[in-house]
Parts: structure tokens; sequence; C-alpha cells
């Protein structure tokens, strides 16, 4: 087990190597001098070399990421354009919000996924079948920021109950869980599960069909065992594939959270790279992205550890 | 149709150019190790999958090769058809060796092969027609005489080509697919052809048909035969001569009566012991060979079969038995209680005349 | 048993035959789901391109006086957006930008994707190690996080986000032309086929691409789904399209200030890109299910 991990391990450092040099290089692949986001339009000749110079774009490109990556390590990312502050705590804050969003949809889409997955297979091809996978089906297909506005169009345009944007008294600061707090984590919470919703969906009704076929099902039947024993057998052995899923769409939500957080103005890394994009606050961007994408790779790392401790034939392969 | 005597037009075979008394095949020292991929964190392997092989086919012969599953049975025979690298060895097909007098391609006509999965060798989206056609199209021929030929040649496999030529593989029974798959194997008129199991995974009285017309197809065609199988009784019945492999070594051949008969080397005796047998009073004592064969990545020194032997001694660990004639018949073993004065309690005494 | 079935097959009519995609053709016309699918696509494909003969209102010309009119307005059948234009015209003029930027990236990425696979599946060895590890790479970025930096970085604008969607796809597409391929290259029929000395290039013409372009089509047809959301997210973020040009994603986030006076018309560029979506996400099944004929 642990040479498992050491080796998973070392193969993902090649890995964060190549994801930092892909974010590093998204600034030189943005059209025009980087300088020109950072300068001010009637800036001199001579203020515009000081800045190249004091941001190491006068050099070559290979020194340049060196120079880039051993800061970074060092927890450096730059300070942001727009307000001067380091780019890490400021993405680290925002990331903290968007963790917040996503483990709340992260246990709705769970509990659901595991629900409608479960029933899917157990009444495979009957009407209860049809309906969980259309709803899956929908989860997997709808543009969730347009989910988010017809949420906010019902449940705070028309019905009043939830409030439609923000995280709450405090803003992005001071969250807490509290009623206060929650009923704005509420609709973003359920716009951002529908995804996960689908994919376990999917998953557990393929695995609860391939658990209900195998013969250890068949004998314990026979056994004269009772339906809700074959049941709770089902979901102990889908519960494990099922979490590794889960594990994996929590990345994807950390990463994808820009539309949702766009949709209701949640203070977290999507709003965060939102704002860099159009302030063209390019430090900003490149650090966001290195810590979402980090989070995404450790994120994997660790539903690949975890699935290996529980299935030893993992490993084998 | 310029040939009277055949209504349809055949590629030509490969000249004979050695005659009878040159073999069809020779195989000398032929070797292939895999690695097994290490990391960091182990060391890199092999696995000895056939290792150092000799033997040779003559014209007309069935040769058959026996052995457990991973003995490298089929990797032998993958070799032999070039579909893999060699490490070392010789291939010399009827005295010309492959590469210098004999082109690969030219190889490809002169030997081929017919695989034991029926589905999996055949292209699913090409119909029966069209998989047996494309080997003599490959080789030149115009689409419409390769197609009469692979009619021609489902004829002669005991299918009839206004029902068979335009289905699918999956619209055919098993038994018909491996028909089909010889069909293929002769249409480019070969004069080896390897059966790697290609009875194996049919049912036992289509597997009796199948093989039936291996004997027929043999003799209308002038074919020579290696015949791979782990049935026992199947390489009885169809084989001259009978090679047993265990671990990528050839542990003993010869006239397949002589094996069946006089069993020099122990897992010869253990693979014959656990054949069933229909006649009670037809019993051998040699106790069926315990436990799985050992792994092929860390294959035991010396006489590989030592650590499963009833017989094996210290002399058995230190050094490979080489292969030795018990007989004027071509009878050979690689063990130890075979080789007179070799130093086994059990070996005949230094030049007492097996023969 | 056998014997039985082998004389009975020997008498069956000879015309029984029936090739792979035919058989996949009939059991996907049977399929009513699919078929559903399919033309309802057909008929916003067909409506985008014969936009402008169809006899709707300009999509471009507004009117301050006719903002955000409901749905079922005589004269505005859907209501008008916020700057008085006909939402109808401009739903299936949008479809026009909309189904190109969202379905363009998944066509680039499967020729880019299909190729690199087939070869890094038929070659193998350091050619599979190199195409492969750089997909990886792409790999270590969720999709969406992936396109909006790559979008980000490059600024806003049609051709960016296509090329943006385009590199979020390749990686994905080559990931499964590679593992159909190794799969099919090493089935014994392509064994067979080297055996009788055929070359690379009739290999993969004769055998691999039959084999394999199935499977991989049938996956890409479910990225479009996803595309077409990215897309139109890209554009509703305001790294897409420009206005006044009609597109989805871009009116449902011009619309969407006016959800608190006509919350419905702002909803339903949304709807259309569910309804393009999920028709794909479907159709993209029924093709699977049709293709999987050995069961």
């Amino acid at each position: 087990m642990l040479v498992y991990v050491a080796r998973r391990i070392v193969y993902v450092i090649p890995i964060v190597l190549s994801v930092a040099l892909v974010c590093f290089m998204l600034v030189h692949i943005t059209p025009g001098d980087p300088l020109v986001a950072i300068l001010p339009a009637d800036a001199s000749q001579e203020l515009a070399n000081q800045l190249r110079a004091a941001y190491g774009f006068d050099r070559p490109l290979p020194v340049q990421f060196g120079l880039w990556l051993w800061r970074a390590l060092n927890g450096d990312l730059g300070h942001s354009i727009a307000t001067g502050r380091p780019v890490l705590s400021e993405v680290m804050r925002a990331v903290g919000n968007t963790v917040t969003l996503a483990i709340a949809a992260a246990m709705i889409g769970f509990s659901l996924g595991l629900f409608f997955g479960l029933i899917a297979g157990y009444f495979r091809d009957t009407w209860i079948d049809k309906v969980a996978t259309s709803i899956a089906i929908a989860g997997v297909s709808v543009p969730h920021y347009w989910l988010g506005m017809v949420l906010v169009i019902i449940f705070s345009v028309e019905l009043n109950w939830l409030p439609a944007v923000g995280a709450g008294p405090g803003g992005s600061s001071a969250w807490g869980w509290d009623w206060e707090h929650i009923r704005y984590l509420i609709l973003p919470a359920i716009t951002t599960s529908v995804i996960p919703m689908g994919i376990i969906t999917r998953t557990v009704r393929a695995l609860t069909g391939d658990i209900l076929s195998q013969d250890f099902v068949e004998a314990l039947r026979a056994k004269g065992l009772h339906e809700t024993h074959v049941f709770r057998h089902v979901i102990k052995n889908a519960a494990p594939t099922a979490l590794a899923v889960m594990g994996l769409q929590l990345g994807y939500m950390l990463g994808g959270s820009i539309l949702i957080e766009t949709v209701f103005s949640w203070p977290g890394s999507g709003l965060l790279l939102n704002s860099a994009i159009f302030q063209r606050d390019l430090p900003l961007l490149q650090g966001t992205i290195l810590v979402l994408a980090l989070f995404f790779v450790l994120l994997n790392l660790i539903v690949d550890i975890v699935q290996a401790s529980i299935d030893p034939r993992i490993k084998r392969s | 149709m310029n040939q009277p005597d055949a209504p349809t037009d055949m590629l030509p075979p490969i000249e004979d150019v050695g005659g009878a008394a040159q073999p069809l095949l020779q195989v000398n020292g032929l070797t292939k190790h895999f690695p097994v991929r290490g990391d960091l964190f182990s060391a890199r392997k092999t696995v000895r999958a056939v290792d150092d092989v000799s033997f040779s086919i003559a014209k007309g012969e069935t040769v058959g090769i026996v052995g457990e599953s991973g003995c490298g049975k089929s990797t032998t025979a993958r070799l032999l058809m070039h579909l893999m690298q060699r490490d070392s060895g010789d291939i010399i097909y009827d005295g010309m060796t492959v590469g210098r007098a004999l082109s690969l391609r030219e190889l490809r006509r002169g030997m081929q092969m017919v695989f034991q999965d029926s589905y999996a060798s055949l292209n699913p989206r090409l119909t029966i027609e069209q998989s047996i056609a494309f080997g003599p199209k490959v080789h030149g021929m115009a689409d419409a005489p390769a197609r009469a030929l692979a009619r021609e040649l489902l004829g002669k496999v005991g299918l009839r080509p206004e029902v068979f030529a335009n289905r699918y593989p999956h619209e055919v029974s098993g038994g018909q697919r491996q028909r089909v798959n010889i069909a293929r194997a002769l249409a480019l008129s070969p004069r080896l052809v390897i059966l790697d199991e290609a009875v194996s995974a049919l049912d036992k009285s289509v597997e009796a048909q199948v093989l039936n017309l291996l004997v027929d197809l043999k003799r209308e065609f002038g074919l020579t035969y290696l015949f791979i199988s782990h049935d026992l009784n199947v390489v009885r019945y169809i084989s001259d001569r009978v090679l047993v492999m265990y671990l990528g070594e050839v542990v003993e051949l010869g006239p397949v009566d002589r094996v069946w008969d006089a069993p020099a080397h122990p897992y010869t005796r253990a693979l014959l012991a656990a054949m069933p047998s229909s006649d009670p009073d037809h019993r051998t004592e040699t106790p069926p060979i315990s436990g799985d064969p050992p792994n092929p990545i860390d294959p035991p020194s010396g006489c590989r079969f030592h650590t499963r032997c009833p017989f094996a001694e210290p002399l058995c660990a230190n050094a490979t038995p080489k292969l030795t004639a018990l007989d004027t018949m071509g009878h050979q073993a690689a063990c130890y209680m075979a080789i007179p004065g070799s130093g086994h309690s059990r070996a005949p005494a230094q030049g007492a005349n097996a023969i | 048993m056998s014997a039985i079935t082998d004389a009975a097959l020997q008498a069956a009519p000879a015309d029984k035959a029936r090739g792979y995609w035919a058989t996949v053709g009939r059991r996907i016309r049977r399929d009513k789901v699919s078929m559903a699918c399919a033309f309802i696509l057909v008929a916003i494909f067909i409506a985008a391109v014969l936009a402008p003969w169809l006899g709707l209102a300009d999509p471009y010309q507004g009117s301050m006086i006719r903002r955000l009119r409901h749905i079922g307005t005589p004269g505005y059948p859907l209501g008008t957006d916020e700057l008085g234009r006909d939402m109808l015209a401009r739903l299936i003029y949008g479809g026009r930008l909309s189904l190109v930027i969202g379905i363009l990236p998944v066509i680039l990425g499967f020729l880019i994707g299909t190729s690199l696979g087939l070869v890094a599946g038929y070659v193998g060895g350091k050619v599979n190690t190199a195409i492969m590890r750089t997909v990886d790479v792409f790999y270590a970025f969720p999709s969406v996080l992936l396109a909006i930096a790559i979008s980000g970085a490059l600024g806003a604008g049609i051709v960016n986000s296509i090329v943006s969607l385009t590199i979020v796809f390749v990686p994905q597409i080559t990931r499964v032309a590679e593992s159909v391929t190794t799969g099919v290259r090493n089935m014994d029929f392509v064994e067979a086929a080297r055996a009788s000395g055929a070359g690379p290039f009739t290999i993969m013409r004769v055998h691999m691409l039959g084999n394999v372009l199935g499977s991989i089509f049938v996956y890409a047809t479910g990225l479009i789904s996803v595309s077409m959301i990215l897309a139109a997210g890209l554009s509703f973020l305001g790294l897409g399209t420009k206005p006044p040009e009609p597109e989805w994603g871009l009116m449902l986030n011009t619309l969407r200030t006016a959800i608190y006076v006509n919350p419905w018309v702002a909803a339903l560029p949304g709807g259309m890109i569910f309804a393009v979506s999920i028709c794909f996400n479907l159709l993209s099944d029924g093709m699977r299910s049709a293709m999987d004929i050995r069961n």
C-alpha cells in the first residue's frame, strides 16, 4: 500500500509541473504585450521598460518560468494588478467560499444520485427507472447557468422565498452555518448539484444492475434473505464507486464554478476568475487557475489512493 | 480460368525448392523474452516466454505442440508467423532463411495461421467473402477472381457459398466461423498451416467435424500442419509427432505413439496421467502434478520442472538438462532420468543403450 | 444441438445477410426517443439555416417603446427582448451562431483527436507515450476551467471561443480513440490481416477504421451536448460573441437584468440550449445502444 501511495505521488509530480507550465504559458498566449494590461494608457516608454524589468518579462521564457515556479513553490503568486494584494491570499479566501458551495452541492448531488440510481437499477425497465434516468439525463444536459436563472425566477422573483444573489450578511468574508447564511446557499448549491446528481445516478444505476445480476445476490435470495437485506448489500457494494465518482465531481465543481458563481454573485474562486479576466488582471488569472487545477489534481490523487485502499484489485493494474 | 483442371484460379503456392528430404520448417534456438515494465519501485524483470526452442517439421507432416496454458505455445506460433519479433534463433522455411532467400511477404503466403477465437479473428464489419478475399487481394489478385476464389474455398470447407458468402461473422455459428477462418488461411495457398488452439473453443461434436475437415483438406491441398492444443486426445488423433512444452522450453518430443506409450519426462507422464481415461484398467501410477505452473517471470533454475517433480534431486536445480535422443525414431527428452550417466539416481547407467 | 443449427443455417435463405450499419440504422429507426430527438434537431437546424426566408421580424431592429413584451403579445409570439427586438426571430437566428460555435469545436476535436488517437493506438510504443502523456496534462484541468482559462487568456471572440473548446475536446477524444484503437489492434483479425501480408495502411483502411470510427463518433456526438453548454456559457460570460449578434448564451446574459420585469422571456434562450443539448445526449445514447448489437 505504501509503495502504491509513493508511486502515485511520484507520478503526479510531472503532471503538477506540466500544469504549472500551462498556467505560466497562459499569460504568454495572450495577444500583445503582457504589460499592456498593467500600463496606464499614457505610460512612457521608460516606465514600460522599468515595469518589464520588474516583472522579469525581459528575460528568456525558460528563465521566467523557472523564477515564476520557484516563487510559486514558496507561496508567492505575485500581486493582483487590480487590488495590489497578494494573489495567493485573494485566491485562498475565494476558494474557501467555493469549497463551501461545492460541499453543499456534493451532499445534495450524492444523496439524490445514490437514491435515483438505486431505484432505477433496482426497478430496471419500469416506469420508475424511466423517470429516474430522465432526471439524470436532464441533469447532465441542462445549461446549469440557465437552471440557476430559472430557480431565481421561481424562488426569488415569483415566490420571493429565497435571496437571488450574494452570500448573506457580511459578504464574502464572514460565512456562518446559520439560516441567515444558508438561505443564500440553497439555490446555488442545488444548481451546482445537478451535474453530479446526473452522473452519480447513471453510475449507480449501472452498478446496481451489475450487482443484482451477480451470483451472490441469487445466493442471498435463495437463502431466503429479505429484499431489504439484498438492497443493503447492493448499497454496500455500490457506495465506494459512487463515492469515488463524487470525489472526482468535487474537483469539477471547484473548477467549473465560474458560471454559477457569476449568476448568483457568489464570492468564490469563479467570480474572482471572472473579474480577473475582465480586468485583464493576469497574475490573478494565472494564480486562480493554478490553484484550482492543483486542487483538482490533488483530489484525483486522494480519490485514487482511497479507492485503492478500499479495493485491492486496483493496485495491481 | 487458364488452368483447365482448376475451376478457379488460386495464388500459385511458394515453389518447393528443397525437395522431399528438406524439412518444410526448421526452428533453431528460438527465444523470446518479454520485459515486464519496471519503474522506480521495482526492478525490470523478464518473462521467458520461449526459451531456446528447436524443432523441425517435415513436408506433409502434422506436428503437435502440447502444454499447459502459459507454456509458450501461442508465443511460438506468433514468432513463427513473424507477427512478433524474436530475440534470437533461426526460422528456416524449406531451406530458405526468411529475410534473405525468402521475403517476409512470400513467407506470408507459404505459412498461414488459424486462431483460437473464431469470432475475434474475423473482422465484424466485413462479410465472410470479403474476409477470405482480403489476403489474395493483398497479394495482387483482382477483386472479382478473389471473390470467386473465396466462394470456391467456402465450398471446400463445407459451407454453401450462396448461403454464407454475404453473411457477417455474427450471423453464423462458432463451428462455421472456424471453417471460414480455415478457408481464409487457405486462400493464400500456404503449404504450412499453424492451427493455434483452432478447435479448442468448439463444442465436442463440432470439434470432431472440424478435425475431420482438417484431415481432408490436408490430403486435398497437400498441407503440412503445426497443431497447437492443450487437448492431448485431439493432438494424438491428428499429429504424427508431438512437442511437449513447459515454461517456454521443449521438454520432450517424438513420434506421438512413442511419447504416449513411453513418456520419458515426468511432466509428460503427469500430463498424460491427468487425462481422463475411459478404461478403468488402464491407469498410470504417476500421481497428477500438483499446483500451478511457476510464474514464467521468475522461472526456477536448472530443470524448470524440478519444483513440481516428484523425482527431483539436487542436480536438477543446478543445471538445465539438454534434449537427449532416446532412440533412433527421434524420441528425445530433457530429463536427467533419461540421460545415461547424468548422476540422477534413476538415470540409466553410463553406456547403457536405451535403443 | 449445433449440428442441427448448422443444418438449419445451411438451409436458410441467402438474403438474410445484412450489413452492420444497415442493422444499426434499422435499430435506431425503431427507437422512438432517438427519432424524436433527431426530428427536433433537424427542425432547429433547418429553421436556423432558412431563417431569412421564414418571414421573421428583423432580429437586429429594436424599439424603445416595445421593450420586454410578454410571451403571446400579438405580433410578438415569444415577446420582445430588453431592446424591443422580436424574441422569436432572435431565437431562430440565434441558432445559426449558437449551433456553429457549439458543434464546430467537436468536429475539429473529432478530426484532430481521432487522428492522434489512431496513431497512438496503432503505432504504440514511444509515440503512444508521447501523445498520451501530453493528453494527461490537459486532463489535469476540469474542462470548464480549461475552456475559460484559454478563452480568458486569448480574449473574447468567436474564433477564440472555438479554439479554446477544441483544445478542451481534443484530449478527451484522443483518449477514447486511443483506447478503442488499442483494443481493436490487439484483436486476432488484425493479427490475421498482418499474417496475410497486408501493410499498415491497408490494415488501417480495411480493418481498423470501420471498427473504431463508430464508437469515437458516438462519443463525440455526446460531447456536442457539453460543447453547446460551454460555448453558450462562454458567450454568457462575455467571452464569445459580441452584441448585437443574436446568440443564445449572449441573449441569456443581456436578458439577465430583465428577470424582474419579464422573467419567462428572459429564460427562453436557455431553453433552446437545453433542448439542443438534451437531444444530442439522448441521440448519442440511442446510437450507442443501437450499435451494441451483440446484446
